[in-house]
């Protein structure tokens, strides 16, 4: 309750801040709009990293940080249409309703939700990011590196982004070590340090040698490097902050995408779209390779990297049997798209069972 | 599944390290509250503890200037209250809830410059007799001073009610501060003092956390553990070793179905997840029954503003 106090307040005094701020210029302006705070170091951190991008190619832009995924979302992207912006990103799976029933109402401004697949109107694109394929690639490192054949997963909420995650990571671990193990603990936080080094810690007391991560602070990492075993970094390069434990990191990069809407509203280019970018487009990206890495993995890593950029490798091919030896895509084929969007079971080899 | 005598060494000692923010912050409120004051802005001064103790560790690089920076932060932010709540005499919730507004928003503020940069290595004690002795050596070596500190301070604090003579003092002012007022004694004075020494330990607290635990800053990273250790003063009914116990079981359950989950025990999560609240409040409920103990020390003028007619 505190803390929704609290966001009401700050996003009004922000609100108030932006609608005197904006409604003088006439260029195009950007409106982005952020779930958590941009200090969380995480997810909305990394789309204000975006959002400086598009600051940088020569746009006004303003955002509104902390709007609960509520009737509040709706009063604030109503203020910022109001206010002479042109086009408004929504960052978050929550506003996908709010967004489209505001676009509804201002036909002439664009709306671009991220993570969502409704578009009831012309004027709503969506977009995401195939953070699985950097899974893939984590899911290779690790079952290389494990000497315990043990890899521990911290994991946030039971959604399919995550379900995809892990899933994709252990089949890729699976591929190059048959006898490894994935064990997830959920924390049921997106990011909570001291939790999710609790969590880690189980892990790794339980003897994971390396640590996967869907939860968004460095704590996790931090608590590898303390323990001396490997980890990953999630959103954003997190090498600094454990330097021997983390081996990559997979960055969520918003800024090419953002630049290029902006700049096809400006042109009148503009038209609606549905975006799944992945590594090939550059919204996933690859942290540097820490050299600890045998050489020959370091290769495999970086052609596996052009391959899934290229299409000639997709992280979900067949066959792919789930918990129960069900068949879930035949040999030969990949996952489509609607399969991965809704993907709610977990594949052979993960351990336990998805929360409900 | 490797469940040796070191393994549960291990445990323990993870559970006592995620308990220590939660003895501190309580074992100060609960001062505050012996006193007669309810200061509901524990969350608000641990953040501003846990930003104050990082900005001034990246800043100065020293870990002791951080570590006393923060406790005179938590103190700074505290006189703000003890000023409103004392001299101005406004009503204690709500002034304390103002507080643990006014506390994250400042911090996130400051905290702007110092997201995203990695902490420093806090040193620890014993170290190297940590594998001497099995299922002991990870629990008693290998900690950080504050480590030691808190562990300590439940004992401290009630040694300090019962036996020393301000201590007693304290007690007196909380339960009626008429009285205390008519032997002579300043109720504002003890109370601000208490008050003081509760913002002390509550920044101690989020150093800890920004510092020690998970070195780095992001916003709101107590994450309602300041809510938590106001709520184990009251179920502990104002008994500083209950207390320790308290923070022991929820830091251990916290930890426990984490470890249960990666065991892959067959229990939906999130009743696990809710584990720690539901068995810490029964257990402190069970073992405080006693109704003469519980009117004993609890502060009878909990909350209740005391004005000074002449």
């Amino acid at each position: 309750m505190h803390k929704f106090l609290i966001r009401s307040f700050v996003s009004s005094l922000v609100l108030l801040f932006t609608l005197t701020v904006a409604a003088v210029a006439k260029d195009v302006k950007a409106a982005f709009v952020y779930i958590g705070p941009t200090g969380d170091h995480g997810w909305t951190y990394q789309h204000d990293v975006g959002r400086k991008a598009v600051e940088a190619a020569g746009f006004k832009t303003t955002y509104v940080e902390g709007v609960p995924e509520s009737a509040d979302a709706e009063r604030v992207l109503r203020q910022l249409a109001n206010s002479g912006h042109d086009v408004i990103f929504t960052t978050s799976f929550g506003y996908m309703n709010p967004t489209n029933k505001v676009a509804k109402e201002f036909p002439n401004v664009k709306f671009e939700h991220a993570t969502g697949y409704k578009r009831e109107h012309p004027n709503v694109s969506t977009y995401a990011a195939r953070f699985y394929e950097g899974r893939t690639i984590l899911g290779t490192i690790a079952g290389t590196m494990t000497k315990s054949n043990i890899i521990g997963y911290v994991a946030s909420f039971p959604i399919p982004e995550v379900i995809r995650g892990i899933n994709s990571f252990t089949l890729a671990a699976q591929k190059v070590n048959p006898n490894i193990k994935t064990k997830i603990v959920w924390a049921f936080t997106w990011y909570d340090p001291g939790k999710e080094a609790e969590a880690a810690k189980a892990l790794i007391d339980q003897g994971a040698d390396v640590i996967a991560q869907h939860t968004d602070s460095t704590a996790i990492v931090q608590m590898a490097e303390k323990a001396g075993v490997y980890a990953f970094g999630q959103a954003s390069d997190m090498d600094k902050f454990a330097p021997k434990a983390v081996l990559t990191s997979v960055e969520n990069n918003w800024g090419p995408y953002y630049v290029d809407r902006v700049k096809a509203v400006a042109n009148g280019t503009w038209s609606q779209k549905d975006t799944w970018h992945g590594i090939g487009d550059g919204m996933v990206v690859i942290s540097d390779l820490d050299s600890q890495m045998p050489a020959d993995l370091r290769s495999k890593v970086k052609k596996l990297q052009a391959d899934l950029a290229s299409g000639k490798v997709h992280s979900f091919t067949g066959p792919i049997y789930d918990q129960k030896g069900n068949l879930m895509v035949a040999e030969g084929k990949t996952a489509d798209d609607g399969m991965l969007a809704g993907m709610m079971t977990y594949v052979k080899g993960v351990e336990g069972d998805i929360p409900k | 599944m490797i469940i040796d005598i070191n393994f549960i060494g291990l445990i323990i000692a993870s559970i006592m390290a995620s308990a220590v923010p939660l003895i501190l912050a309580s074992c100060g409120e609960l001062i505050t509250e012996r006193s007669g004051v309810l200061n509901l802005g524990v969350e608000g001064m641990m953040i501003i503890g846990a930003i104050s103790g990082f900005a001034l560790m990246t800043v100065t690089g020293s870990l002791i200037i951080a570590i006393f920076g923060a406790m005179l932060a938590g103190v700074l932010i505290s006189t703000i209250f003890a000023f409103l709540t004392q001299t101005l005499i406004t009503n204690h919730v709500a002034t304390g809830l103002a507080l643990t507004i006014f506390g994250i928003g400042i911090s996130a503020m400051i905290g702007k410059n110092f997201v995203g940069i990695p902490g420093k290595e806090f040193p620890v004690l014993f170290e190297g007799l940590k594998d001497t002795i099995p299922l002991l050596g990870p629990i008693l070596f290998g900690h950080s001073i504050v480590f030691y500190f808190a562990f300590a301070l439940p004992f401290i604090t009630s040694y300090f009610l019962k036996k020393t003579k301000i201590g007693l003092i304290v007690r007196a002012v909380g339960d009626s501060p008429e009285s205390a007022s008519n032997q002579g004694i300043n109720v504002r004075l003890v109370r601000y003092a208490c008050i003081l020494y509760g913002g002390a330990m509550s920044g101690l607290a989020g150093a800890y956390l920004s510092m020690i635990y998970t070195p780095q800053w992001i916003e709101n990273m107590t994450g309602g553990r300041g809510w938590i250790a106001l709520a184990l003063v009251v179920f502990s009914t104002w008994n500083p070793i209950k207390i320790l116990i308290g923070a022991m079981i929820f830091g251990g359950l916290t930890i426990i179905q984490f470890h249960m989950q990666a065991i892959g025990v067959r229990i939906p999560v999130q009743f696990l997840t809710a584990l720690p609240y539901i068995v810490t409040i029964i257990v402190l409920v069970v073992i405080s029954r006693d109704s003469r103990k519980i009117r004993l020390s609890t502060p009878s003028s909990l909350g209740k503003s005391f004005h000074k007619d002449n």
